[in-house]
């Protein structure tokens, strides 16, 4: 034999080796039970909504859950499946053995493997109770016949038995460890953040296959082309995010001291946390085990003397004639954004109390700018108009640069007009 | 389709979501009350409410507005004697006019949220809605008088 052929045989034997150790076997057809327990259909509902699930398996506009939602991935495109109980086109087949299987280990009843797009790697923390909650509840829903749209994953990575080496290297399968030292809230907000929620699979970034960082983790990351931004003690928004703060911000979307969400946060918030049938408890769990993680109790004290400097800034800009950004300032932004002592108001977001002006990037103002807030999206009624086709790269880069000049201490942003425009150019391939 | 909610009346736009809501109200909806100005959303001509805001219709795409209720200076008031409405015509404020409608919608808002404005506030809050007949004082003067008759008459506005 040569040494070639024995090379050969040796990569030839580790490509079998490999597909019998990714495979998994279906398991058989089974139309689901249509009847649950109403009360465990309605918690699957609760579940369901803190989940978020309808964000990625809704189309914009479509039935809920029926999928053909397009995630825009840097491996290409996956569409939201449909997870309505139709037989053909969603999840109808699926016995609870199936549902458990790939909520929890990421295989598709056929045996396939799912991309961690779907976030079985958090879903593997539910306890069998919510499992079969969340199964009551969708295999209860009206079955909508819906095809999706195949996904655009660029060859090799569009192999879905190269998931099992994936797995391999960054899928812990397995129940959330409790910290015992913690309170019960603080237990019950982990367990809502990182079994149900999966927060941090926008605010974790990712090494470059696509697995959360373990060692950064809610440090950050950009997602659909806005920033999530870090969770932690370095979380750059002005004012701390107390566990009253992130209640108010988790139910309507927007406070006064914060500002209004915008972009994909919209979907973890809009008919999901703040959806009437989550309880409040939750919601205050997640405060206690966010706010614990930003260390922002320790930093209260500074809310009063922050909110006070940002309302000293509020007008400025009114009259300065001289400054490019101020005149857009004053021409543009102040009529909505003006705040006024003893408060800011939630309806005017303050941009000096605003992460967009203090993260590190200005992605989320050039999106928020460019784009507009609509009324489903941000805080319930508020609308901000889409300033594309009003300003130039030029003028959208002079009044950043202005903000961050007079409503923070840091640094000026590089590269701007090549952000922005290449913002905008994004904003066009997606119409 | 973009389904919304004009002066109180269920619509349906059949212009594309990207379409400035000024336009589908002006021309498709058939209400000329809201004016085009700068197209830039940077004089206030186009003001409306949206959920009861002022915001800048002429560069708000109407995808931005579904399921939201529009209020047009027609729906400001049934007989169009809002407050603000009654004090612009006392005090004789529009010159030419064109901006007034505008004005007069960014002028509710600020007295939503400063029912007591001062001159800060009123400079702040109307800075983005120019007057070329330059109707700047009497405009101040009409919301002040507005916002007197509002606090001491209920809660219009």
């Amino acid at each position: 034999m040569t040494r070639r052929r024995i090379v050969l045989s040796v990569i030839a034997l580790g490509v079998i080796a490999f597909f019998v150790v990714s495979w998994r076997s279906p398991i058989p057809p089974r139309s689901a039970p249509t009847t649950f327990p109403p009360g465990q259909i309605g918690k699957g509902q609760i579940l369901a909504a803190e989940g978020h699930c309808a964000s990625c398996h809704t189309a914009p506009g479509g039935e809920p859950y029926a999928g053909g939602y397009a995630m825009k991935t840097p491996f290409g495109t996956i569409y939201g499946t449909n997870i309505t109980p139709d037989p053909e086109t969603g999840i109808g087949l699926y016995s609870l053995a199936a549902f458990t299987r790939a909520m929890r280990e990421g295989i598709r009843r056929d045996g396939a493997h799912l991309f961690p797009a779907f976030p079985y790697y958090a879903f593997t923390r539910l306890t069998n109770e919510d499992v079969g909650a969340l199964y009551a509840y969708l295999m209860s829903r009206p079955p909508v016949r819906a095809d999706v749209p195949k996904d655009t994953l660029r060859f090799p990575l569009s192999i879905r038995a190269f998931q099992s080496g994936w797995k391999l290297l960054f899928f812990r399968p397995g129940p959330l460890p409790g910290d015992t030292g913690k309170s019960a809230e603080w237990n019950r907000g982990a367990y809502l953040a990182e079994a149900v929620a999966d927060c941090s699979g926008c605010h974790t970034p990712r090494n470059p296959l696509g697995a959360e960082r373990a060692k950064a983790p809610y440090a950050g990351a950009v997602v659909e082309g806005w920033i999530a931004p870090a969770l932690t003690g370095a979380n750059p928004s002005p004012i701390p995010w107390t566990q009253e703060e992130m209640v108010e911000y988790l139910r309507a979307g927007t406070t006064a001291l914060h500002g209004a969400t915008a972009g994909t946060m919209t979907a973890a918030i809009r008919d999901a946390l703040d959806a009437p049938q989550v309880p409040e408890s939750d919601l205050r769990a997640l405060g206690v085990y966010f706010s614990d993680m930003a260390h922002a109790n320790a930093a209260a004290a500074r809310i009063e003397s922050v909110t006070r400097a940002a309302l000293a800034t509020s007008a400025r800009g009114l009259g300065d004639e001289q400054d490019p950004g101020a005149v857009i300032y004053a021409g543009a932004c102040i009529g909505c954004h003006y705040n006024a002592e003893p408060a800011p108001l939630a309806a005017r977001p303050e941009l000096g109390l605003s992460s967009t002006l203090t993260l590190s990037r200005p992605t989320n103002l050039v999106q928020a700018v460019l784009r507009g807030v609509g009324t489903n999206q941000g805080g319930r009624g508020l609308a901000m108009p889409a300033y594309a086709s009003a300003l130039s790269d030029g003028e959208i880069a002079a009044l950043a640069a202005y903000l961050r000049r007079t409503r923070t201490e840091l640094p000026p942003w590089t590269d701007l007009e090549q952000e922005i425009a290449r913002t905008r150019r994004e904003l066009a391939d997606s119409n | 389709m973009t389904k919304f909610k004009l002066n109180g009346r269920e619509v349906s736009a059949r212009s594309p979501d990207d379409s400035p809501l000024l336009w589908v109200v002006r021309d498709e909806l058939g209400l000329t009350g809201t004016k085009f100005g700068c197209g830039i959303g940077f004089c206030g001509a186009c003001t409306v409410h949206v959920d009861g805001r002022a915001t800048r219709s002429c560069i708000t795409p109407i995808a931005a507005v579904a399921g939201s209720s529009v209020t047009t200076i027609e729906g400001l008031d049934p007989e169009g004697k809002h407050p603000l409405q009654v004090a612009w015509r006392e005090q004789q404020v529009p010159q030419c006019g064109y901006c007034q409608p505008g004005q007069i919608m960014q002028a509710c808002t600020l007295l939503r949220d400063y029912p007591n404005p001062t001159d800060e506030h009123i400079d702040a809050c109307m800075s983005g809605n120019l007057c070329r007949c330059m109707a700047y004082p009497r405009i101040r003067k009409a919301i002040h008088i507005a916002a007197t008759r509002i606090r001491d008459g209920g809660d219009r506005g």
